[in-house]
């Protein structure tokens, strides 16, 4: 069975026994179209979220060669193999990709997928907003590395300080290739995030109150509010840059009354939330996976939601520690330190709560709990030189050092990747209706463990042995090279991980044992539907009954009878008590959301050689966005026959 | 496979143009120095005409060059005569009227070899690669460069627009002014 | 964590070779090789953060296997279960109050423990800010795409002069650098004396330290400024009182005419060709002020900001052609004759 919600025959369902009905007939309008127009045009949020996924770990394996590209370069002194210039290039593009490309978006992308499933919905709100949204993601993406390809890749790393990334000293068209990316990725990055929010608050399952919905769920709810109010900034930020460098503006032009720091305090208003977009969705998957795998529920539930609000709230005021060798004053700076070890405290309670859950509970060793001890081991570790680094006097020696590159690389592959893998691991049955092999995931996890810890421990060594980031070469004299060279053979170890991890998904997808609808006993709401859910993921729509539905005797209270298929609709909900409150139909598969991001492709592309393209290039996208809302007859027809008569 | 397919056309059609203009050439071209080929300032010839001889606008396509070009104008004080490009003592640089030429190599002639009236010559005191960026420079203030790889403002005081936004301004040959003109 | 002090731990010599006969020996050629680590501090500065970094290293790592130990037992405690075993849905009721006590109070020892540290770093940027600048030895330094400038300030203006990449100051004394830009942001990092402090353009900042103990300590640019950010090194060299107003004596003086044939042609072909364009040197008609003053070039440790060691040889191959050396730096490479090249490397080497 495909993984892509086109469900085929019920015969693909073992143990069933019933007559098979075509997929079109069982679940209606749900079903998209075959063929590649289908594809092109669907707004199921599964196929769109597997899509989503698929592409944003691609980008991961392709940031991770461009790393690869710099450990090779930097496990000897003095080396010519990578010269400056495309060095440059190689660790921007690096961190733009992960940061930008590949970790926020992923972590979107589960909740594209899985946010719907765990609240009981049939769909996410606004489906073709996230369809839109994706298209411009992937759009951006390649934008990206084309320019790469070309020589024009931003080469200004990757939060491209001005003046070094400004008019004057950004030669060429590079940091405004940067700049628009911010744009594809900002765009992208809003509209899931409203979506998100939007299903999480309408569209739950009847009797799923706030304090009943999954910690993922929570997770996701907090991170998409923190991206609508962090993501402006860089928007602005990058705005102001693009204007700068193709119009003239003076935002960061410190002679006509401008500032260059002002870059700085835009960007890290939303940069130090980011890096919470990736943590906190990171810990809904640790909570999720804890819970499952110690056979009881989370201890300490609304210390953890508790904790996780804190953690988006205080994310918001740290942003100056990324700031501590400019001449800020001091006392504000003291501020910052405070508040940069204060949001140690909320990530703490949740360790402890894990902790306790996994004691308390009856462990099984499973590959996604060994990724959530990695976790564990390598998010405590990275939180800890967090702390050393939020003091201002320690951090002026380690700010802009190697030491801050293990440190990032521990907290965000150990607080985001790891417990992604260990995502990936759990609910690939869910997704395919196979499970990935779990030998192949126990080589999978150690490796990347043992080579994640050999290539970013020494970081922290060479750090304070005085070797500053993002530098093409060192001399020989430094003694930098012995270490630079075993975390040079750990970046192999992970390439080798990550290699065993495609071929357990490639494999199991064709051969992996079949998952029922619940092989690890889950307590979530997507687990009672099949592996994969089919088109409208719940049939009938379920109600709720207690924070896990799958174990508690009448977590399942009831059904919601009288959903129609055709058109498809949603049950929308009251936001606290998740009462119902009426039906809405789902608008149906439409190609306008791809041509719509084309169109802002275009637009946005060439707004980086001229400014009047923002004027040209705005009529295709209204033509679009006009093409995209107008109702169809057909539409029409059917939302006359639901209505009521007077 | 389409969209491939329209991704590999996309490519093809910008390698050329991103390369030219994003190049970043850190060393000079190997070989000696070739002078460049005298350039004609007049039209009149006498007889058959031999056509008109240009080298390929090699820097002034390339962002690098003519980023360089506006550092180095600065670093040698050209602003020293011609301000930044307005004219002082020396002729302004970013209007249309070229008195001894507006072609790349007239102007590198100029910056080697020196003009009557006060333009000194720099001629082995600049090495020949920084003269050709300074021509393109030049070049670039009147807006005779492609407007994507022309140099965007420079982060002080705004003089003038800056080169990618300096509407073009074709060039004229004019007849060196006289000095009873010239000390006004 | 040998920095550049060699791995065992000992002293390089490192032995001069000159084309020119100049009979002057430096005191300099015998200090050790230079130190880039901040775990030696050498100073009250890097010495204070020295004693933060140990405490903090301390409270983390036992933090940190508190943690990974508690997460062991836990693993060891429990009883190990399988996808079929029913769920501990009592959890949600039954009362867990010790599990509750339990982590309450590892949320307090956290909290204690945080408090602990951020009064630590509070005792920190208070004698960070308390360093005694009576009599400091004032200096402006300038960053450059890709080297630094610095300018000795003196109340007397005849006694300002400017060097490059390479700073003496006397062991015992304060030393305040205001620090300014000229192109993009640079950081001023020198991890044996102090921590790091960029360098913004349109700002001046200020960062004061002192060398409790002679020796040759080596930084690098700490924010990332471009093509050569990677080799932007400069040298701050920690003598004796006597050895550096000797040094100060020598560099406020302008250089000496040349003293043979060799070195005059060298100056000739200095002032006639592009050197003259950008560098200074004093004492002659060179007087530019967008590249090294050279006016002391000789008597540095290193060229190209800490690129290479200043032997002639390597002095040669820059001059040549930078761009292999530094791609991207903003030195153009030259066509000189080698009889040329020789004179000039020669005369280059008379200014001590």
């Amino acid at each position: 069975m495909s993984a892509d919600g086109s469900a085929g025959t019920l015969a693909a369902h073992p143990g069933r026994d019933r007559p098979a009905y075509s997929a079109r007939e069982r679940y209606g309008g749900w079903v998209d179209e075959p063929g590649l127009l289908g594809a092109l045009a669907t707004i199921d949020h599964k196929r769109v979220g597997v899509r989503f996924i698929t592409t944003a770990f691609g980008f991961f394996v392709l940031g991770g060669l461009l790393a690869g590209l710099m450990r090779l370069q930097l496990s000897r002194p003095d080396s010519t193999l990578i010269g400056p210039d495309l060095y440059n290039q190689l660790f921007t593009v690096h961190g733009t990709t992960m940061m930008f490309v590949f970790a926020v978006p992923i972590m979107q992308a589960m909740g594209v997928y899985f946010v719907p499933l765990m609240v009981g919905a049939r769909d996410i709100a606004f489906p073709r907003m996230i369809a839109y949204a994706y298209w411009v993601y992937l759009f951006g993406g390649a934008m990206l590395f084309v320019a790469l390809a070309l020589n024009i890749g931003p080469d200004a790393g990757w939060f491209s300080y001005t003046p070094l990334a400004g008019p004057q000293y950004g030669v060429g068209k590079r940091s405004d290739f940067w700049a628009q990316l911010i744009t594809f990725t900002e765009v992208s990055g809003l509209l899931v995030a409203v979506s998100v929010i939007t299903t999480i608050f309408k569209l739950r399952a009847p009797g799923m109150t706030l304090n009943r919905m999954p910690l993922f769920v929570w997770a996701l709810l907090i991170t998409s509010f923190m991206i609508v109010f962090a993501l402006p900034s860089v928007m602005m930020a990058s705005t102001a840059l693009i204007l700068d460098r193709l119009v003239g503006t003076h935002f960061y032009n410190q002679a006509e009354g401008g500032d260059a720091l002002l870059w700085q305090h835009l960007f890290w208003f939303f940069g130090h939330p980011e890096v919470y977009f990736i943590f906190l969705p990171g810990l809904g998957f640790v909570s999720t996976i804890v819970g499952t795998f110690s056979r009881r529920p989370v201890f300490g539930y609304v210390a953890v939601v508790l904790s996780m609000i804190a953690t988006g709230f205080l994310s918001f005021g740290l942003w100056v520690h990324h700031m501590f060798a400019t001449n800020v004053p001091e006392l504000g700076k003291s501020f910052f330190t405070a508040a940069s070890m204060v949001i140690a405290i909320p990530t703490a309670t949740q360790i402890f709560c894990w902790i306790a859950t996994l004691w308390t509970g009856r462990i099984v060793l499973k590959t996604p709990l060994l990724f959530v001890l990695g976790f564990f081991f390598i998010l405590v570790l990275g939180g800890l030189t967090g702390i050393m680094l939020a003091a201002v006097p320690l951090d002026l020696q380690i700010h802009d050092t190697f030491f801050v590159v293990a440190h990032l690389h521990y907290v965000l592959i150990g607080g985001g990747v790891f417990p992604l893998f260990g995502a990936f691991y759990y609910w690939f049955p869910k997704v395919t209706g196979r499970m990935l092999n779990e030998t192949l995931g126990r080589w999978n996890f150690w490796l990347f463990f043992i080579g994640f810890n050999v290539a970013f421990f020494p970081m922290h060594i060479l750090g304070l042995q005085g070797m500053p980031r993002r530098v093409y070469t060192y001399a020989a004299e430094s003694g930098w090279g012995t270490l630079n060279l075993i975390s040079s053979l750990g970046a192999v170890l992970i390439v080798v991980s990550v290699l065993l991890f495609v071929i357990n998904v490639v494999r199991s997808r064709r051969r992996g044992t079949a998952a029922g609808p619940d092989p690890w006993g889950a307590s979530t709401l997507e687990w009672a539907t099949s592996s994969p859910p089919p088109p409208g993921n719940f049939h009938p729509q379920l109600a709720v009954n207690g924070r896990e539905p799958l174990w508690e005797p009448d977590g399942v209270s009831g059904r919601v009878d009288g959903l129609t298929n055709d058109p498809p609709e949603v049950l929308v909900t009251t936001l606290l008590d998740a009462s119902p409150h009426h039906r809405r139909a789902v608008p149906a598969p439409t190609i306008w959301p791809l041509l719509a991001a084309i169109a802002t492709t275009v637009m946005f592309v060439s707004s980086i050689f001229t400014p009047w393209a923002v004027v040209w290039g705005s009529i295709p996208i209204a033509i679009a966005l006009i093409a995209w809302f107008w109702p169809t007859r057909e539409e029409a027809a059917k939302h006359r026959k639901r209505e009521l008569p007077a | 496979m389409t969209r491939t397919a329209v991704a590999g056309v996309l490519v093809a059609l910008l390698l050329p143009t991103g390369c030219q203009r994003e190049s970043r050439r850190f060393e000079a071209p190997a070989g000696a120095v070739v002078p460049p080929p005298p350039v004609r300032m007049s039209e009149l010839q006498p007889t058959v005409a031999t056509p008109h001889q240009t080298i390929a606008p090699r820097y002034e396509v390339n962002a690098r060059a003519l980023a360089e070009g506006k550092r180095l104008y600065s670093w040698y004080n050209c602003n020293g005569c011609h301000a930044n490009g307005g004219g002082d003592k020396g002729p302004a640089l970013m209007d249309d009227v070229w008195v001894y030429g507006s072609e790349p190599a007239n102007i590198y002639a100029t910056i080697v070899e020196g003009r009557p009236n006060g333009m000194p010559s720099f001629g082995g005191h600049i090495p020949d690669e920084q003269v050709w960026q300074l021509a393109a420079y030049v070049r670039s203030m009147s807006g005779l460069v492609p407007k994507d790889a022309a140099p965007s403002r420079d982060d002080a005081i705004q003089a003038k627009p800056s080169e990618n936004r300096t509407p073009p301004a074709q060039p004229v040959m004019a007849a060196p002014a006289s000095s009873s003109e010239r000390s006004q | 964590m040998t920095g550049f002090a060699g791995r065992r731990g000992g002293h390089r010599r490192r032995t001069t070779r000159r084309i020119a006969l100049t009979p002057v020996v430096f005191p300099m050629a015998a200090i050790a090789a230079p130190l880039q680590d901040a775990l030696q501090p050498a100073g009250p500065q890097a010495g204070h953060i020295h004693a933060l970094w140990l405490l903090m290293l301390g409270v983390c790592a036992l933090v940190f296997v508190a943690v990974v130990a508690a997460l062991l037992v836990a693993l060891r405690h429990a009883p190990r279960g399988d996808v079929a075993t029913a769920a501990d849905t009592q959890a949600l009721t039954r009362d867990e109050s010790t599990v509750r006590r339990s982590v309450g109070a590892a949320i307090a020892v956290s909290v204690a423990l945080l408090l602990l540290l951020f009064g630590a770093t509070v005792v920190t940027d208070r004698a960070l800010a308390q360093l005694p600048l009576t009599d400091a030895v004032h200096i402006r330094l300038t960053g450059h795409q890709w080297w630094w400038e610095a300018t000795y300030d003196d109340p007397e203006p005849a006694n300002v002069f400017a060097t490059a990449n390479e700073l003496h100051v006397p062991v015992g004394r304060p030393v305040v650098l205001s620090l300014e830009a000229s192109d993009v942001i640079h950081s001023f990092w020198v991890p044996n004396l102090h921590g790091k402090k960029d360098l913004i353009p349109g700002r001046t900042a200020t960062i004061a330290f002192r060398a409790d103990a002679p020796g040759v300590y080596r930084g690098q640019c700490a924010e990332f400024c471009g093509y050569q950010h990677a080799k932007m090194a400069l040298l701050v060299i920690a003598e004796s009182p006597q050895q550096y107003d000797q040094w100060l004596a020598r560099s406020r003086a302008s250089a000496l005419p040349p003293p043979d044939a060799t070195a005059q042609r060298g100056q000739q072909v200095f002032l006639r060709s592009t050197c003259a364009m950008c560098h200074a040197v004093g004492g002659t008609p060179a007087n530019g002020k967008h590249a090294p003053d050279l006016t002391h070039v000789a008597s540095r440790q290193t060229l190209a900001a800490g690129a290479l060691r200043n032997e002639p040889a390597a002095l040669a191959a820059w001059i040549i052609d930078p761009q292999q050396i530094k791609p991207g730096a903003n030195m153009p490479a030259h066509a000189l004759a080698p009889a040329d090249l020789l004179a000039l490397v020669a005369y280059l080497g008379t200014l001590q």
